[in-house]
């Protein structure tokens, strides 16, 4: 199982300093990383080596806890501990910060655009999520403030292909949102982690919404909706969400991070164990209760936690990790023969 | 190799922040209450605030949590707690405690 994951390059990202977050741009030729050094690099080959083509430095003045790439590529957006969120316009290997979202009461967790590219997301420790608008002339403005988690909201992530918005929290639970009559709305809570939940992924189809927590298990959880064929009973015109598949005794501590490739509909994982494991839902399992197996355990991918596992959207088999010890690694992942 | 008498000379003598006297001269910290494993890179501290509604729980653990992480090997894991059934709000304070990012937050 170990040899399912071989490492490909390690590059010392934020020296002296831990790796926060990783994100690949759309085209899947550079990755942003960013940290307690409060910077953002951007990474990309140079032949067979992975090197640093920018740093993005004087856009905040605490630590950068997350990044995110608009669906166009040319955007990046920086999520920071100083309450604020950068907005990064790209000129080849340039980026100049070109506006900055204010209004958090304290550290912003998480940012995250909309497929649609102009809607964008971000999340604090003031337990509120946030929906921005952004129109033609780069023009942002804050049409929603969402109060429904009680805690820190941990990280937020948009649906695939719809507008709609999942957030993780403090609190235990996972909450989803969508636009009712020009207004957005909180309109399910998933409820079963026993701690914080730290992040989410949803698959490529959509269908499904993997989280992450504290309490060392992934959850999998399914939309059904109304007068669904498994008898699944929803409220109204809301969809319903189960939780259709736990894993659990996998991780011995704090999982970080999750995420599903899009292409091949991998899961990856990132523990406080210093760890990344890879799960494959088997091929035979039940759509309404699949089985997911671990098809890769590396112990000590890194000498610290592993805060964050990226799998890049048009190479097959390629995850970057970045961990506390401020390094980022990447992988090379092959599915296991004969499981 | 790191033992548990070791990890308490780090953490005796911090001060109390509401009392003119240290963790141990109060009986907040006891090597008793200290469990390491070197070869799992793992510390626990429980620590037992003097009175169950103390205000001031969370900051000790902070205190306790940052003389760990400042002192120890970084491969060293940490789990400070408050000694199970001496506080009101013990779930509370060691969740926040457990929380790396608000750890890292509050620090900086």
């Amino acid at each position: 199982m170990k040899d399912s994951l071989v490492l490909l390059a390690r590059v010392p990202a934020h020296p002296d300093s831990r790796c926060w977050f990783l994100a690949w741009n759309p085209a899947g030729t550079l990755l942003a990383s960013c940290g307690g050094d409060r910077r953002v690099r951007i990474w990309g080959t140079e032949g067979e080596s992975w090197i640093c083509k920018s740093v993005l430095s004087e856009g905040h003045q605490r630590t950068v806890r997350k990044v995110a790439w608009s669906p166009c590529g040319n955007y990046l957006a920086s999520a920071s501990f100083d309450a604020t969120t950068c907005i990064w316009k790209k000129n080849q290997d340039d980026f100049e910060c070109v506006t900055t979202l204010e209004g958090h009461e304290n550290e912003v967790k998480s940012v995250a655009w909309a497929p649609s590219g102009n809607l964008l997301a971000t999340c604090s420790r003031d337990k509120s999520v946030w929906v921005w608008e952004v129109d033609e002339e780069d023009e942002y403005e804050c049409v929603s403030v969402l109060n429904s988690h009680t805690q820190d909201v941990k990280h937020v992530v948009w649906h695939p292909s719809q507008e709609l918005l999942a957030s993780a929290s403090y609190d235990d639970t996972v909450k989803l949102y969508r636009e009712e009559e020009d207004d957005w709305v909180c309109y399910a809570t998933l409820e079963g982690h026993e701690s914080t939940v730290w992040s989410l992924a949803f698959d490529p189809s959509g269908q499904r919404l993997a989280s992450c927590s504290d309490d060392r298990t992934v959850r999998i959880w399914r939309q059904y909706l109304p007068d669904n064929e498994q008898g699944v009973a929803c409220s109204g015109s809301d969809p319903s969400w189960k939780c259709i598949c736990t894993l659990s005794g996998f991780h011995s501590r704090t999982i970080y991070d999750v995420a599903w490739c899009q292409l091949t509909g991998a899961l990856a994982t990132a523990c406080g164990d210093d760890a990344i494991r890879v799960f494959e839902e088997d091929p035979s399992s039940d759509p309404q209760q699949p089985t997911f197996s671990l098809t890769a355990h590396l112990p000590q991918a890194h000498s610290q936690d592993v805060n964050c596992v990226a799998w890049n959207p048009k190479e097959q088999g390629l995850l970057a990790s970045c961990s506390d010890d401020g390094e980022v690694a990447f992988w090379k992942y092959q599915r296991p023969e004969g499981i | 190799s790191i033992d548990a008498r070791e990890i308490f000379d780090l953490i005796r003598s911090i001060n109390d922040p509401e009392h003119p006297l240290t963790l141990e001269e109060l009986n907040v910290v006891e090597q008793v209450r200290v469990q390491v494993s070197d070869p799992e890179s793992t510390v626990a501290v429980a620590f037992t605030p003097t009175i169950p509604h103390c205000s001031m729980a969370t900051l000790i653990g902070l205190s306790i949590k940052v003389k760990l992480l400042r002192s120890l090997p970084q491969r060293f894991k940490m789990d400070v707690h408050i000694t199970p059934g001496t506080h009101a709000s013990e779930h509370a304070v060691n969740k926040q405690l457990a929380d790396k990012e608000r750890v890292a937050a509050a620090l900086e």
